[in-house]
């Protein structure tokens, strides 16, 4: 399975913060946030602007994804105060 | 050195993590609630963290700061959860012999902060609430 973490107006937008996702031969990271706004249509509006990371770490939308991986999509950060 | 903190930031403490014999200068930079954005008086704001990720990205920053700049230590904290007007956010602390390498230090390691750390802000206002997803900078 993939752990999917989706946070702030993504995870409003999906009712949900975290998800499994049943691993595929093949799966990228582009191709998981596919499934996830076929299941998930309020995703889509915002998909232009977020960003992907696998296990910590920013990633590329065509970087593979693999049983046991943790995946999170983001809208732009926004910390640090003024 | 790195730490996330739901309650308010102890800024001696954060201070103190960077102090040094070595060190002729410590420069810290506070971010603080302010009460207005975007021309709307602002209640509160909420902030929420991917917490691993975070971690690892200050972690990454302070490792950055120290290889780029001929500094002592840096040290970062970051708030999460619900922030009145007036609190601190963040607080980076940077230790060095001489005040210029700490100032450019600090600037540094704030402005990637705002970049890299997956940090979100939520603003709430009378009449409802947003997530900044864009920032302008300032």
């Amino acid at each position: 399975m993939i752990t999917v973490h989706l946070f702030a107006s993504l995870r409003e937008a999906a009712g949900r913060g975290t998800l499994e996702l049943e691993a595929v031969e093949g799966l990228t990271v582009h191709g998981l946030l596919d499934q996830l706004c076929r299941q998930y249509p309020r995703l889509e509006p915002l998909r232009p602007s977020l960003r992907g990371a696998v296990n910590q770490s920013y990633a590329d939308w065509g970087d593979s994804v693999s049983d046991g991986d943790e995946v999170a999509f983001f809208p732009p950060v926004s910390g640090g105060g003024p | 050195m790195i730490q996330l903190v739901a309650g308010p930031i102890d800024a001696a403490a954060v201070i103190r993590q960077v102090q040094s014999p070595a060190a002729g200068a410590v420069v810290t930079f506070d971010g603080v609630v302010r009460n207005h954005a975007r021309g709307k008086a602002v209640t509160h704001l909420f902030y929420e963290a991917y917490d691993d990720m975070a971690l690892k990205e200050m972690d990454a920053i302070r490792t950055r700061s120290l290889e780029q700049f001929p500094v002592i230590e840096v040290a970062i904290a970051h708030r999460v959860g619900r922030l009145e007007i007036g609190e601190s956010s963040v607080l980076v602390a940077v230790s060095s012999a001489h005040r210029k390498d700490a100032f450019e230090a600090c600037r540094f390691a704030i402005d990637t902060l705002k970049k890299t750390v997956p940090i979100w802000k939520r603003e709430h206002y009378e009449d409802g609430e947003v997530w900044v997803e864009e920032y302008a900078g300032g």
